[in-house]
């Protein structure tokens, strides 16, 4: 049989639940005789080469190009996750969805503490390759449809791992209490 | 005297004195009915329905609904865990709940019931509605994203002369916490802490006491809620839903 291949990317995220994926200890070598990487920030793989079975996504939607790698893992993956607090909910990014585009722009750019005594010229950047910020953020089942959620800031190593063997396996997850956590 | 009765709760006998709330003659005999805006020993209010149980075949709430003789009461039932999952994923779409950010998380009572009912993600849409933080206070920051309107807090902080420090303000969905200025400047740490303590969210802060407790001590990290009440009989573990 093949290995199954894992695509990963981080959209509105900090990479902390790649580190915490990473995070698996010697495990990591037990990961590596388990699955294969393609699109992936850990080999740096930047496009599709072929279809893959699992896709972890990490954060949520905050710009346009957000949208098009996430609906890119969507065609690509057959079974897509969202990891992460970020990707099921924003997650801080999501602070700013009470408040329009203009207000967080003007206060980045314009008004802030730290930029209006240096920000002469009032400039804003407006460079056409620049992805657009959207209205809000938006968690990821909210744009594509998810498979599976695994809450966390980040999601504790374990329940990473366990899920991925659990589904690369197919059998039931079973952890104990302390490793669902929101935090 | 007091008269003891006999009722059942999901074909289990129990024994409880004639007039106690569902929730604490449950309690009493093992068996854990969630709650949130329930707090024991004040008088109920029945505002989050967390508590629902079928009694005699109704939906009634726990916490108002006095145990009479040959109750019927159905707790533990798919129903009625997928009704209590419903509402907690109501309460967590409809604020800015961000358990990461937030001083109360590991304590926090909605997020431990989240974690009870293993809720991975809401199943309604984020609402993400603009919300005021309240940080004028002297001992007290009050954060209205959080705020489940459980009336806690105004049902059980009075100052000295009996006078409420808090209190609802506006209608509908503008519903928030007011906080008197005057009474909360002359607000005491004792009361201070009680507040933010009786907050089953982290809606109500002391000042200068966040993230005191490590990860790993906190209320409900190790053991889910609830599970205090299931060790008065162990024969009542949790059952998966």
């Amino acid at each position: 049989m093949n290995k199954p291949i894992v695509a990963t990317t981080s959209l509105a995220g900090c990479f902390g639940c790649h580190m915490s994926l990473l995070d698996i200890d010697e495990r990591i070598l037990h990961l590596i005789d388990l699955v294969d990487f393609n699109k992936s920030p850990i080999n740096d793989i930047k496009k599709f080469t072929k279809t893959c079975d699992i896709g972890l996504i990490e954060g949520g939607c905050c710009l346009d190009e957000n949208v098009h790698v996430l609906q890119d893992f969507r065609k690509n993956c057959k079974i897509l996750i969202s990891v992460g607090e970020c990707a099921i909910m924003g997650g801080l990014p999501a602070m700013r969805n009470g408040l329009s585009v203009k207000e967080c722009l003007d206060e980045a750019y314009l008004n802030g503490p730290t930029v209006k005594n240096h920000n002469q010229g009032k400039v804003m950047p407006n460079d056409e390759e620049l992805p657009v910020l959207l209205n809000k953020v938006y968690p990821c089942h909210e744009v594509v449809k998810i498979d599976y959620y695994l809450p966390g800031c980040p999601p504790r190593a374990d329940l990473i791992w366990e899920a991925l063997v659990a589904l690369i396996h197919g059998n039931e997850m079973d952890l104990p209490y302390e490793v669902i956590k929101f935090d | 005297m007091a008269k003891f009765i006999k009722f059942t709760i999901d074909g289990e006998e129990c024994m409880a004195q004639e007039g106690k709330y569902v929730v604490d003659a449950a309690r009493e005999n093992g068996i854990y009915i969630p709650t949130l805006c329930n707090v024991q020993g004040i008088k109920p209010k029945g505002a989050c329905r967390i508590c629902s149980v079928k009694i005699n075949g109704r939906l009634m709430t726990a916490c108002t609904t006095p145990v009479t003789d040959g109750m019927i009461i159905e707790n533990d039932h798919a129903d009625i865990q997928e009704l209590r999952k419903s509402i907690i994923e109501l309460l967590f779409v409809e604020g800015n709940h961000l358990c990461p950010s937030c001083e109360k998380s590991g304590s926090c009572e909605l997020q431990a019931l989240a974690y009870r009912f293993e809720m991975m993600v809401p199943r309604f849409p984020y609402f993400f509605p603009l919300r005021e933080i309240d940080a004028s206070h002297p001992k007290i920051i009050k954060d209205h994203n959080r705020c489940i309107l459980c009336k806690r807090c105004i049902r059980v902080i009075k100052d000295k002369d009996g006078k409420n420090i808090f209190a609802f303000r506006d209608r509908g969905h503008h519903t928030g916490i007011y906080i008197d200025p005057e009474l909360a400047d002359n607000l005491t740490d004792e009361l201070a802490d009680k507040a933010a303590d009786i907050c089953p969210v982290g809606a109500i802060l002391k000042r200068e006491s966040g993230f005191k407790t490590p990860i790993g001590n906190r209320k409900y990290d190790q053991e889910p809620i609830g599970a205090d009440v299931e060790k008065i009989n162990p024969s009542n573990g949790r059952k998966k839903s």
